[in-house]
């Protein structure tokens, strides 16, 4: 039965819902395993009231639902003076670019049946521009934030709004140049050529410098601590001072978001994406590597933001420009240089 | 940068924004007015007062000993050292000593406040910076040492611990046991805060250099406790005037050498090692004895005494109806309080109740130099230098 159902149509359909369902559920996780995270590091308990039915505990993993369902049912207050319209769209724009970034990810081993071939991701991969697609959506994200800095009429929104759009801009070019490597060595943009390439060597061994610096502006670009400076809790309060309910929570959930897109993308160009030894010669297996990845690369978005004080803002720009930038070039030189005359 | 805004003719506005008095670095109540050239301050205003609730006032319509528990509310994160630097201040007026056991209680109690407080203020700080975890690693020793108040005291914050010629009970057994327990843990958990900051490049960059005061301009300001030693003045009031028999103790003095945060952070570091060393020496060699002074005017008579004899009774109800009664006169008396200098001026006609008294708390000084040491830096350093200052606003606006 399954068989005669398994068609490329369906098969599409199949794939977005899962994979839609599947990056919203691990957010909800994320948030979870971020409180107990931090609870294991700062020796305490974490959250482990939230009960279903009043009775089934496990961990407090009815958490995030608990959280979810309250904000949800907050009153969503539209402070006053603010820019109506963009104030509401604004974690819209945030949102929507943030869950659909996953979308170019290859999340397993292609397979053919029947004559035809299957490719786990929602984007064909022929569409030969998966790296910048990623890059552009990404990108989009941070208008969220600053067209809700603006609209908020905060001031201490509006510092943080500011600090977000200069941050995007010293760490983008440090990021893309590194992803530059990765493309030279892969000889292409498209994200399973770049999988396939990395067989057998994982690029994080070739181009450990590229690694580095991509894996440092993940944390920029995702705004989390280090260089947490749109929101600086302690600081500015945050771009999102003003936000409350829903509005507040889709800002929340496009974090997350954009730290298991982030996670995956450095999985896919680093780490050799489904390739895994033994595992990868069935397609579940080959899945179940790429999550397994993906999951070791989220917790060290958990373990470093509870490990590490925060940069100043003016420091991450030195680093940014004086240190990145930099070495993701010598990088690209160095990978340039092995292709032209070495490879 | 400035022909670059000329030429594209951008007009650049100065920004007012207040950070308070409902703030989350403020720790309390405290009102900075900020001006700001993009994140830049350029200037700054202190407003305080938020939190004044008139305890130099109340005091003078109570008798001596019922201002106590108005000293817990001062610098609430130590309180226990309020209590010791007032009723040294009455003693002082009475010219009377409490027995030695009290004094060697009480200078265990005042280096465990100052180790409470000293680890709220770095591990606030820390928060403020960023760090999370550093804060926690301590607070659950902070919370080791308020178990040890209520086991001595009865209360956690709120300790009103001394009386005026001692204190109010002994310690039993298992409080000193839990004291041993805890001067032998605790130096493992600054061990480990020390592992995650003091090397820390993140860390040493948000500090270094930040907030820099030279030491003359400390003194000149008022500069008292960890943030003038920071700068690099060997000044401890239990070295330089010591009370409560610190002569007695080994114990060194940590400075710094520029007078910023970073030093300020590793003077207080120090510091709670120096009060670990302290308490060590004090309760291996506690003596025997009463813990108040055996004196109907001054102390309450036990309590078998009340109940029982027809004096205790009386000295009971005289000294609850009416009150100590010091000879007239006026003190000045000083301890060493976890943030500085922790005065009490107490003026007496000869009745019951005081006719001023004045506290000089620590922070007050110090704070006033707040806006100037903010000029030039960012926001974030702002954080950074308020929560090193350690003010507390019970204390600032009493």
């Amino acid at each position: 039965m399954m068989e005669g159902l398994l068609n490329p149509q369906t098969f599409m359909v199949f794939k977005v819902v899962v994979v839609f369902v599947a990056v919203l559920t691990l957010v909800a996780l994320a948030t979870w395993a971020e409180r107990r995270g931090a609870a294991f590091i700062q020796d305490r308990v974490g959250p482990n009231r939230v009960a279903l039915f009043g009775k089934i505990r496990i961990f407090g993993l009815g958490q995030p639902l608990a959280d979810g369902l309250k904000l949800f049912f907050k009153e969503d207050v539209l402070p006053l003076n603010v820019d109506r319209v963009l104030y509401t769209i604004a974690p819209v724009i945030s949102f929507i670019p943030a869950t659909m970034t996953f979308a170019a990810i290859p999340f397993g081993k292609p397979f053919v049946k029947n004559g035809i071939q299957y490719f786990l991701s929602i984007l064909p991969p022929d569409t030969n521009i998966g790296v910048l697609y990623i890059f552009a959506l990404a990108g989009m994200g941070v208008y969220g934030i600053i067209i809700g800095g603006w609209a908020s009429n905060n001031k201490w929104s509006i510092l943080g709004a500011m600090r977000a759009s200069a941050q995007v801009i010293s760490y983008e070019l440090a990021m893309t140049l590194a992803v530059v490597g990765v493309v030279i060595s892969a000889g292409s943009l498209r994200l399973d050529r770049i999988i396939e390439a990395q067989n057998g060597l994982w690029n994080i061994v070739p181009q450990f410098i590229g690694a580095i610096v991509f894996f440092v502006s993940m944390f920029a670009e995702t705004n989390r601590l280090p260089f947490d400076f749109a929101e600086g809790e302690s600081e500015i309060i945050g771009y999102h001072t003003e936000y409350m309910s829903m509005k507040f929570s889709m800002f929340f959930l496009a974090e997350y978001a954009n730290m298991i897109t982030a996670s995956g993308l450095f999985v896919t160009l680093y780490l050799g994406g489904w390739h895994f030894p033994i595992l990868d010669s069935t397609v579940i297996g080959s899945v179940v590597a790429f999550v397994i990845k993906l999951l070791f690369v989220l917790w060290c978005f958990i373990w470093v933001r509870w490990t590490l004080p925060r940069f100043r803002y003016d420091q991450l720009m030195r680093l940014g420009w004086k240190v990145m930038l930099p070495l993701s070039l010598i990088n690209l030189v160095i990978v340039a240089l092995f292709y032209a005359y070495g490879g | 940068m400035t022909n670059i805004k000329k030429e594209l003719d951008i007009k650049t506005e100065r920004m007012i924004v207040n950070m308070g008095p409902s703030h989350p670095i403020t720790h309390g109540t405290l009102h900075i007015i900020l001006e700001l050239e993009g994140e830049t301050i350029v200037g700054s205003e202190t407003r305080i007062g938020y939190l004044h609730r008139g305890v130099e006032k109340l005091g003078e319509n109570r008798t001596y000993q019922k201002f106590i528990p108005f000293t817990d509310r001062m610098n609430y994160t130590s309180s226990i050292n309020n209590n010791v630097g007032y009723t040294l201040a009455v003693e002082k007026l009475l010219g009377i000593q409490s027995p030695p056991r009290a004094q060697v209680i009480e200078v265990i109690a005042c280096e465990l406040g100052r180790i409470a407080d000293h680890i709220v203020c770095v591990g606030i700080n820390a928060v403020d910076i960023g760090a999370f975890s550093a804060f926690l690693y301590l607070f659950r020793y902070r919370e080791f040492i308020y178990d040890i108040f209520e086991r001595m005291t009865g209360g956690r914050l709120t300790t009103s611990y001394t009386r005026i010629g001692g204190v109010k009970r002994d310690l039993d057994d298992r409080t000193i046991e839990l004291i041993r327990q805890f001067i032998k843990e605790f130096p493992k958990a600054i061990d480990e805060l020390e592992a995650l900051l003091t090397r820390n490049r993140i860390w040493y960059d948000r500090t270094r250099g930040i907030g820099e005061f030279p030491a003359e301009e400390a003194i000149s300001y008022g500069y008292t406790g960890p943030c003038l030693r920071a700068c690099g003045v060997e000044w401890d009031l239990r070295k330089v005037q010591p009370y409560l028999g610190y002569e007695n103790y080994e114990f060194e003095i940590p400075v710094g050498t520029r007078g910023d945060v970073y030093d300020r952070y590793l003077v207080r570091v120090e510091e709670m090692r120096q009060s670990v060393r302290i308490i060590e020496q004090a309760i291996e060699n506690l003596p025997e004895g009463p813990v108040i002074v055996d004196d109907p005017k001054i102390a309450l008579p036990p309590k078998e005494e009340v109940y029982n004899t027809i004096e205790g009774l009386i000295c009971h109800m005289k000294l609850i109806m009416e009150g100590i009664k010091p000879p007239a006169g006026e003190i000045y008396s000083a301890t060493e309080a976890a943030n500085g200098e922790l005065g009490f001026y107490i003026v007496s006609d000869g009745e019951a109740r005081p006719y001023r008294i004045r506290v000089r708390p620590p922070c007050f000084p110090i704070f006033s130099s707040f806006d100037e040491q903010v000029k030039g830096h960012m926001i974030a350093d702002a954080v950074a230098i308020l929560g090193s200052l350690n003010i507390i606003a019970g204390e600032l606006d009493r």
